[in-house]
């Protein structure tokens, strides 16, 4: 009989929490809500009394501010609901406990842990129902209760073995198709045809893990099928013109203009885990971006905090050692109102509070600094948010080691396999709708970051030693994609039999195809076992030897003496049929608009519209100091509230050069929504002109895409992706930078609203010397204001546009020579003669001022230019290639002379704090007085005074 | 004189060693960084180093609360070599997860000589008062009146620097435990409000009273650190070790590092 013990605190900001958001779910009646730890103890025979108030005095219980009952669940105060995990969900906190109970020499304890929420008020049964659902459990992963939980322990099941056999021989194509969609394959007719006829033509039927083991392989996820697919286009212009073009690969597409690149500095490209560029002689930067939207749309904490932990795993897939975060969030808005909310969906605002803790746990516990990003908020992610996350990694010059060699040992380290995380891959490749939580609620997974963290010691160290001689991240599909990729040339021999478990009961395809997190596959030489096993021991991370990479080139996957999959690798890698499939595109016709009054007003609205609107609340859950480099930080300025353009890292270990790293980020999703070729040229610089705000070198940059797409097999979608992808490749050749990694998440759809075409664009530049970082906040009274670049005249995507639903859907046009302004800029910078910058981006010139001046806490009086435009339009409008500069009236004429036609004197910065914005007409006269006089203070806090989270 | 051998212990979840060992090299140390499973082995000694430094992370994922698991581990396994180091007179240093480990294994927090048991610890760092973790800089002035004797050349000292915690909020178990916290010197760093400007001159800062974001959790008497009677053992939340070069700060004047925590540190420990 298990003994319950429960812990409450003295004081206790969660239950505070709970009571302020219940009136947000439309709940009044919570007056106070306590929060207590339930910990159920078996240890098969009855517990010592002595032995509980020993682990509760040792580890369980903080004798200051807390105290703890053993026995039954007493009285209840008000209503009191209990929270658990789900069976089979990672029960961190039991397992600590577990570990700290065998340290004290407890024997044998198991521990099952929940939540018990007292709730006191009044409440009636819809109040506890509503508050239960929406503020204390997710379904997705835990169990509620009113009253008290019976304790899971971790699942118990009995160790078997089977392997089913699935007929496919004479199946017709419509039996494919249901067998396909019954086992959550994501694969279509003609790739079911084609594993159909293999297995006919060597005369026996599939296993189920040759079949998962497939569908994982093929998936859009894995496999990229869309960006490899033959498409043909049909653009249609706005004014009926209809031209055809054929399209063959867009990834293809992509690599072809690295190739063309191709600068000195470029280490690899598209075939790695992660894109890898030179940071000086001795060291090179490995950076990666990835997303994590479907588990975050079901369990937001869980789906951000392993979207983190997987993008890290791409990172020490090349070797390198993790040393910084991004991450990029679109969320719809916060304040929806619930009947607007489509049902089986959560709300934003619960999507976007768990994302950010999920983010904020995984990074601050792995020890790295989460220093960029982004969050845009827009109805089209109501049903599916987007959810990228970025790592930095720096490794020594060419020390990651590539090529399994015949006879290695496949080799497993870190965390035990579950069943959780099953169909992580096939279902990232499909659509949503209302009942996915309750067919692939296993496909989504809490973390483990320390787990991870210790993946990361133990590479580095195994790096250095030369232990091993290839590695890959166990990612979506588990075992079956890290063993299968690795052993795509060699073939390997796998025995599932020593996999270390969670629990017992998995089958052999499941253990095979967990996505199970914090996991790395190593190709080891089997006299490096030993001294890899050490580092192991030395860092508490389990190891397990897998099988060998054998020569025959099949892949052989025995679990003890039964065969679980016999297949040749050339099938599971060059059998996938490529995809012809059919694009649409038409161009959308060019809207006047009338432009709205210009006033105080028009400022502070944009100031305060969430895309501009400070993110401080969630910027400071994020650690962004460890590690110690962080030069330009996400918050800067005299009171550290503005927003900074682009981070800047000093990589731990290399003070012996002034080198440092740029990272920053474009997106452009409501430019998409008009345009999507020039949202990919919009989002392009606007990442480079972040990075060369702080300092970075345009000469320097690598980019990688992010794509976020609607379902590709509806031509309509397709062909804003195509479209898309020529705005990269034309970016790319025009800005001279190459993309070195990419990823694509298509099927980004609820119930058949698409997102929004979303393409995130992240840069990774160099500053040449840290000491000339700098920031939009460096700026000192008197020092002149200058605008490099001219305005685009057009607000189609820009934030205006949308506070004052203009309806406007002609784009800033692309820039067709990006470098001849953008170089002499950072000359400008490097020399030393420029006290701030800050990029134009959402609010154009007004708030990318207004900004500075909050940021340095300063007034600033700006003459506009108005190039062609009327006032509200001169202010407000977006585009690419421009950046307000500061600098000190001494360096006029040097910087008139670097900026050539490029920069333009439009103020200065004043003591006056005031925030005074006129237009300079188009004949040279400018309006009279100032059109926006807004003081600081007033403009801070309408910057600051968005939804706290 | 060689540079004094500084052991950085790491448990898993440890993530502020490396910035720790830089600080210590600037200081003139030397830092060696072992994992606690190493010294458990035998294979590395608390004794063979002049000085002990537990550094910031989230060790075994706080999963318990905050160091608790750690905590454990120096009271049933090291218990004797960290008393040996103590009684050595060799400095401990405890950052943010190291303080806490510190305070939970009863090394630091009692007002008498003899280090309380765990059940009747009098002080802790718990939940935030704002009920989160947060990152930001903040203003520490080393108290005038600590006891510790290695912290006896920096008494008065500004530094300026992050904190990055979710459970940093310094509370007695009532109030005169604090006061005989203050009466007896152990109260070593307090937080400083610093105005609407990130200032670094002593005269021009006053303690931060409670006031949020100058007191950044809600601490009691704005305690931000303490040491033990024999002043040996020293722990503080917040992160000197990040700002021990002029271009970390993100703001204000070049000036009020950490360095010269770490190299008092150093100092004592040679």
């Amino acid at each position: 009989m298990p003994l319950r013990v429960t812990v409450t605190s003295h004081s206790d900001p969660e239950g505070d929490a709970i009571v302020s958001a219940a009136p947000l779910v439309g709940v009044n009646g919570l007056a106070e809500c306590r929060v207590s730890r339930v910990y159920h103890l078996d240890a098969g025979d009855p517990l010592d009394r002595n032995d509980v108030d020993r682990l509760c005095r040792e580890v369980l219980v903080d004798p200051v501010v807390a105290e703890y009952s053993v026995g039954d669940a007493g009285t209840a105060v008000g209503r009191a609901v209990e929270v658990a995990a789900l069976p089979g969900v990672t029960d961190i906190e039991a397992r600590e406990l577990e570990r700290a109970a065998q340290q004290l020499q407890i024997a044998d304890l198991r521990v099952s842990t929940a939540v018990r929420y007292d709730l006191i008020g009044d409440l009636d049964d819809t109040a506890v129902a509503v508050i239960t659902r929406r503020l204390l459990a997710n379904d997705t992963i835990e169990q509620s209760h009113e009253g008290t939980l019976a304790p899971t322990f971790t699942v118990q099941a009995d160790a078997h073995c089977e392997v089913e056999s699935v007929p496919l021989a004479q199946l017709s194509d419509s039996e494919l198709a249901t067998l396909s969609s019954q086992r959550l394959l994501s694969l279509d007719t003609e790739e079911m045809r084609a594993i159909q006829r293999y297995f006919d033509e060597i005369g026996r039927s599939p296993t189920d893990a040759e079949l998962e083991t497939l569908a994982q392989t093929w998936s859009e996820h894995c496999v990229h099928k869309t960006f490899r697919a033959a498409i043909e286009l049909t653009h249609t212009t706005a004014d009926g013109r209809r031209t055809v073009t054929r399209h063959d690969g867009l990834l293809a597409a992509l690599r072809e203009v690295t190739e063309e690149l191709d600068p000195w500095w470029l280490r690899s490209a598209f075939v790695d885990d992660a894109g890898i560029v030179a940071f000086d002689d001795h060291f090179d930067l490995a950076f990666k971006v990835e997303t994590h939207n479907h588990p975050s749309a079901l369990e937001p904490f869980g789906g951000a905090n392993t979207g983190i932990g997987g993008v890290v795993r791409d990172i020490l897939g090349v070797s390198a050692r993790p040393i910084a975060c991004t991450n990029v969030l679109c969320f719809g808005p916060v304040d929806l109102p619930d009947e607007r909310l489509f049902p089986g969906v959560l709300h934003p605002r619960r999507i976007r509070d768990g994302v950010v803790e999920g983010i904020a746990d995984y990074g601050n516990k792995l020890g790295l600094p989460t220093v960029n990003g982004a969050v845009v908020y827009d109805e089209g992610y109501i049903g599916n948010p987007l959810v990228y996350c970025g790592a930095l990694g720096l490794l020594v010059n060419g020390s990651h080691p590539s090529a399994a060699q015949l006879g290695d040992r496949v080799v497993s380290i870190g965390g035990r396999v579950g069943r959780d995380g099953i169909h992580g891959a096939t279902f990232s490749s499909a659509t949503m709708d209302a009942s996915t939580v309750d067919s692939v609620g296993a496909a989504v997974q809490i973390g483990d970051p320390i787990t991870e963290k210790g993946c990361i010691e133990v590479v580095e160290r195994a790096c250095k030693a030369g232990l091993y001689n290839a590695i890959t991240d166990c990612g979506a599909g588990g075992f079956s994609s890290a063993v299968g990729e690795m052993g795509e040339d060699l073939g390997v021999e796998v025995n599932l039999e020593g996999v270390r478990l969670k629990y017992p009961g998995l089958q052999p395809w499941e253990i095979w195809l967990s996505e199970a997190q914090e996991r790395m596959v190593m190709a080891v030489s089997p006299g490096s076992l030993a001294a890899l096993q050490q580092i192991c021991d030395d860092w508490d991370v389990e190891l397990t030897d897998l099988g060998s990479f054998s020569g025959t080139g099949d892949l052989v996957v025995r679990h003890g003496d039964t065969p679980v999959i016999d297949m040749s690798m050339d099938f599971l890698h060059n059998g996938l049929p490529r995809r012809e499939m059919a694009a649409t595109w038409v161009d959308p016709p060019s809207t006047a608009v009338e432009s709205p009054p210009v006033n105080d007003e028009m400022l502070l609205g944009l100031l305060s519209h969430p895309d501009v609107a400070s993110k401080e609340d969630i910027v400071r859950r994020y650690d962004h100091e460890v590690r110690a480099g962080t030069v330009v930080r996400p918050l800067v300025g005299r009171n550290a509230d503005g927003p900074a353009d682009a981070a800047v890292i000093k990589p731990l270990g290399t003070q012996y050069t002034p080198v440092a790293a740029v990272l920053s980020n474009g997106l452009c999703p409501r430019v998409g929504k008009h345009d999507p070729y020039a949202m990919a040229l919009s989002a392009l610089d606007e990442a480079v002109r972040n990075l060369v705000a702080v300092g970075g070198d345009p000469d320097r940059v690598a980019l990688l895409d992010n794509f976020c797409w609607g379902d590709p097999t509806r031509s309509d979608r397709l062909g804003s992706l195509v479209r898309a992808v020529q705005g990269c490749t034309d970016g790319a050749r025009r800005y001279a930078m190459p993309f070195i990694s990419g990823k694509d998440s298509l099927f980004n759809e609820f119930e058949g609203r698409p997102v929004p075409p979303t393409l995130l664009i992240s840069a990774l530049g160099l500053v040449p010397d840290l000491d000339r970082a700098i920031d939009s906040a460096g700026m000192n009274v008197g020092d002149d204001l200058w605008l490099i670049g001219r305005g685009s005249g057009a607000l189609g995507g820009s934030v205006a546009d949308a506070l004052y639903s203009l309806g406007a859907t002609d784009v800033p046009a692309p820039l067709e020579d990006p470098l001849p302004r953008y170089r002499p800029v950072h000359s400008a910078i490097a020399a030393g003669l420029v006290s701030a910058a800050h990029d134009c981006s959402d609010g154009g010139i007004a708030v990318a001022a207004a900004e500075m001046a909050i940021a340095a806490r300063y007034g600033v009086a700006v003459e506009v230019p108005a190039d062609g435009c009327d006032a509200f339009t001169a202010l407000t409008n977006e585009g690419p290639g421009r950046l307000v500069l500061a600098a000190h009236r001494s360096s006029r004429e040097a910087l008139a002379e670097m900026l050539g036609v490029h920069g333009r004197r439009i103020g200065e910065v004043t003591a006056d704090s005031r925030i005074s914005l006129q237009v300079q007409g188009a004949g040279g006269d400018t309006t009279a007085g100032a059109v926006i006089s807004v003081d600081v203070q007033d403009a801070t806090r309408a910057f600051t005074s968005s939804v706290p989270m | 004189m060689s540079a004094a051998p500084i052991l950085i212990v790491h448990a898993s979840g440890t993530n502020r060693d490396g910035d720790a060992a830089q600080a210590i090299e600037l200081a003139g140390g030397s830092p060696r960084i072992v994992h606690i499973n190493q010294l458990r082995r035998g294979r590395v000694t608390f004794g063979d180093h002049a000085g002990v430094l537990i550094p910031g992370g989230f060790s075994y994922g706080d999963s318990l609360g905050a160091g608790q698991r750690l905590a454990l581990e120096l009271r049933l396994w090291f218990a004797h070599e960290l008393s040996e180091v103590v009684t050595a007179g060799k400095p401990v240093l405890g950052i943010c997860n190291g303080f806490q480990v510190l305070v939970k294994a009863g090394l630091l927090g009692g007002t008498s000589e003899n280090p309380p048991a765990a059940a009747s610890r009098q002080v802790t760092l718990t939940d935030n008062a704002r009920g989160r973790f947060e990152c930001r800089w903040v203003t520490l002035r080393v108290e005038p009146t600590v006891r510790s004797s290695w912290l006896g050349s920096i008494r008065d000292t500004i530094i300026r620097c992050p904190i990055a915690h979710g459970e940093g909020r310094f509370v007695s178990a009532d109030d005169s435990v604090t006061a005989e916290l203050e009466a007896q010197g152990l109260v070593a760093f307090r937080y400083q409000d610093s105005g609407a400007t990130p200032v670094v001159r002593p005269d021009s800062l006053r303690a931060a009273s409670g006031v949020y974001p100058a007191n950044p959790n809600g601490s009691a008497a704005d305690i931000a650190g303490i040491c033990d009677h024999s002043g040996a053992v020293v722990g503080l939340m917040p992160h000197p070790e990040d700002h021990v070069l002029d271009w970390q700060r993100p703001n204000g004047d070049p000036g009020a590092t950490g360095l010269p925590l770490f190299e008092a540190f150093v100092a004592a420990a040679q």
